[in-house]
């Protein structure tokens, strides 16, 4: 029953099976979340602001990404982005759009939730000191808002990640991707998958390890 | 035999001592009142009592039970312990009658009519028998310590425990609960009160338990203790509260 | 992309043929049948699972406020495992590595395996919510029930699960409408659900965005009558006098 074979899994199997993947799935997680993050922070303002032709459309993209399945996200912009650029879109390029465009969502969230907490009185003494809402927001309430959600930040990163593993929707060439392929070609799909999942831990497990070390850090220095 | 004995009792939360070699007893139909500074430990000397706080050290014995004995059955011991809490600790998601009846129906057995019937007994004697029905949200500080009192009532008692009752109160309510308080000691109740509400323990105290760094520093009968109070500490104490 | 077809919910999906009123009959499906199929797919995998997740999780959850050290190092263990690994590479885990390691497992239909690897997966962010529930009640409420008679176990049925429950159904309407979610992967085990249905009529049909829209629609619609469902049992339970849970 329990004949498990990982003598398969040689350094050189897994450079040319895994190891692109492994790159493909970092690289995404990397790109998402520091254009979600951008993309989020801009859109947590437009939130906040006072204008509701500014507020709403920001409120109405945030609730509609956060109610549809990340497959059917990944399936949309695979179906709707070459049909708009005119020309076919490769799975990979196309999820590095999506996961962006859908983690923003995400990441607006917990910025709007950071920038919330900073206390009315800083925006006040900002404005009282002369500066604009650019000046007031850039250098005073965001980077603040930025250091109370980090630990928050880090954490959806790390769901990021693991969310990436849905490019086997339209077939892109991840990590998972990587060993699935390995254990097709070697007839061990028990054994890969085996070892995809003990990595996916290994690697979340101990981010969310690292996390909880920031957290406590921060929490000394405030 | 003492109903409440307690021997050379010491605690440490890690290496803070706590509670310090502290010896005390009260007699059957005895009121004693605890006070002292906060931090004396006085609360969580009266948790020894019912085994709410473990103690590293020394012996406490509840009517000849010794309770920091391993073999001891504590709920059973506590059944029979009454305690009233500083916030009162009502169950919010029940009922006043519920909050009542629901001990006395699953500790001690009794048939869910009798104890309804004996837990509005105790809320008339407590003058709350109009809010039966209602729940712990919807009544005042004053009247929710009332409804925590007949609580512990309901266990027929061999003796309550009290950690600062009216601590938690607006002053206008103070005295609507101390009238209880009064009127169970005016009956016979054994009772150790951490409190302080000097007048109340003038007015029934029999004896002053003074605490001070997990010390008792004074153990005198009541017109000893605010008559002539041997050590400084307590005078210092007695003369800022006092001013009120 | 400005013509719609919306007629293809009509067609019969062998043939092609439009098929009148749009329901087929036995042996001769329309699109339409198949969706609304799927579409229960999606509810019995996601309602399942919610089960399953209701159950392991609020016992890991009072597992890890137990005072035994043992119980709450198992808690967290069952959490951090359930948490870390993402819910794709775990439905393959139960799909094709827990049938060859247990055979007796052999035969059960990847409609159950899919249910537990959701419920399981579901069950470690669930015991995350019951934790912090329980964990946010004044300690006092415990006291009190101890200093009442109860026994540990009395203290937790009658005192503190039932406050710690009603302050975690916000959280678990939340957790719920996630699980339609992330039913979806359902779909790379071949369960006939509602995102499989969307990648399998989409290449038959050529009519992507409307079988699409179709898909987005019902998963919306189930989420959201889950949270009003949620929504209503709040209510019921509300205790007069307090607003949310706690004090």
């Amino acid at each position: 029953m329990l004949n498990l074979d990982f003598a398969f899994l040689t350094p050189q199997v897994v450079s040319s099976y895994v190891l692109k993947g492994f790159a493909f799935s970092l690289q995404l997680t990397l790109v998402a979340m520091l254009g979600g993050i951008a993309l989020g922070t801009v859109l947590a303002l437009m939130r906040l602001s006072s204008r509701p032709w500014l507020a709403l459309p920001a409120a109405a993209y945030a609730n509609t990404m956060r109610s549809i399945p990340l497959v059917m996200v990944i399936l949309w912009f695979f179906l709707l982005i070459p049909l708009a650029i005119g020309r076919p879109l490769g799975a990979e390029m196309s999820a590095v759009i999506t996961f962006t465009l859908f983690e923003a969502a995400y990441y607006s969230e917990i910025m709007r939730a950071g920038i919330q907490s900073i206390p009315r009185g800083q925006v006040a003494a900002g404005y009282a000191l002369g500066m604009t809402y650019g000046q007031t927001m850039g250098l005073v309430v965001l980077p603040q808002a930025f250091r109370n959600m980090l630990p928050v930040l880090l954490t959806q990163t790390i769901i990021l990640f693991q969310d990436t593993s849905l490019v086997y929707a339209i077939g892109a060439y991840d990590l998972l991707k990587g060993f699935e392929v390995a254990g097709k070609n070697f007839n061990r799909p028990v054994e890969t998958y085996l070892v995809a999942a003990v990595l996916y831990f290994a690697i979340s497990f101990s981010l969310s390890m690292l996390v909880r070390k920031l957290q406590q850090r921060i929490a000394i220095v405030r | 035999m003492p109903m409440i004995e307690m021997k050379n009792v010491s605690k440490w939360y890690g290496t803070f001592q706590v509670l310090a070699d502290c010896s005390t007893q009260v007699e059957k139909g005895e009121v004693i009142v605890v006070c002292g500074p906060s931090g004396s430990g006085k609360s969580t000397l009266i948790k020894c009592v019912n085994g709410l706080e473990p103690f590293q050290q020394g012996e406490v014995r509840v009517n000849g039970i010794s309770v920091g004995d391993a073999k001891t059955d504590l709920p059973k011991l506590r059944a029979h312990v009454g305690m009233v809490f500083q916030h009162f600790e009502l169950f919010p998601h029940m009922s006043i009658t519920e909050n009542l009846a629901i001990a006395q129906v699953e500790v001690l057995g009794r048939g869910k009519d009798e104890a309804r019937d004996r837990g509005l007994k105790l809320l008339d004697r407590v003058g709350l028998r109009a809010h039966a029905d209602k729940f712990p949200g919807q009544l005042s500080g004053g009247q929710q310590q009332r409804v925590a009192i007949a609580r512990a009532l309901a266990m027929d008692p061999i003796c309550m425990l009290f950690d600062e009752p009216t601590s938690a109160l607006d002053p206008e309510m103070i005295n609507e609960v101390l009238d209880v308080m009064v009127e169970l000691a005016q009956e016979g109740m054994t009772m150790m009160v951490v409190t302080h509400e000097m007048g109340f323990a003038r007015k029934v105290a029999h004896r002053v338990v003074f605490m001070d760094q997990g010390r008792i520093v004074e153990d005198d009968k009541k017109d000893a203790f605010f008559g002539s109070p041997r050590s400084e500490r307590a005078q210092q104490f007695l003369s800022k509260i006092l001013h009120h | 992309m400005s013509n719609w077809d919306w007629q293809v919910f009509c067609k019969d999906t062998i043939d092609g043929e439009i098929v009148a009123r749009c329901f087929g009959g036995p042996g001769d499906l329309t699109y339409l049948d198949w969706l609304l199929s799927a579409w229960g797919w999606t509810l019995s995998v996601s309602l399942l699972a919610l089960l399953v997740a209701l159950a392991f999780g609020s016992i890991m959850g009072i597992l890890r406020t137990a005072p035994n050290r043992g119980l709450v190092l198992l808690g967290n263990a069952w959490t951090e495992l359930f948490r870390n690994i993402p819910l794709l590479v775990q439905i393959f885990l139960w799909y094709h590595v827990v049938p060859a390691l247990i055979p007796p497992l052999r035969g059960v239909p990847s409609f159950i395996l899919v249910v537990l690897g959701l419920g399981l997966f579901t069950s470690a962010r669930i015991s995350e919510q019951v934790k912090a529930g329980i964990q946010s009640l004044p300690r006092g409420q415990r006291m009190a029930g101890l200093a009442l008679g109860f026994t540990l176990p009395q203290t937790y049925r009658h005192v503190i699960l039932p406050m710690a429950f009603r302050i975690v159904i916000p959280p678990l309407t939340s957790e719920s409408m996630n699980i339609v979610k992330n039913s979806a992967v359902a779909f790379a085990v071949s369960i006939s659900e509602l995102t499989l249905f969307a990648l399998q009529a989409q290449e038959e049909t050529a009519r992507g965005i409307e079988i699409y829209l179709a898909v987005t629609g019902l998963y919306f619609l189930s989420a959201f009558a889950l949270n009003r469902v949620l929504h209503f049992v709040e209510q019921r339970v509300r205790v007069p006098g307090m607003i949310g849970g706690g004090h």
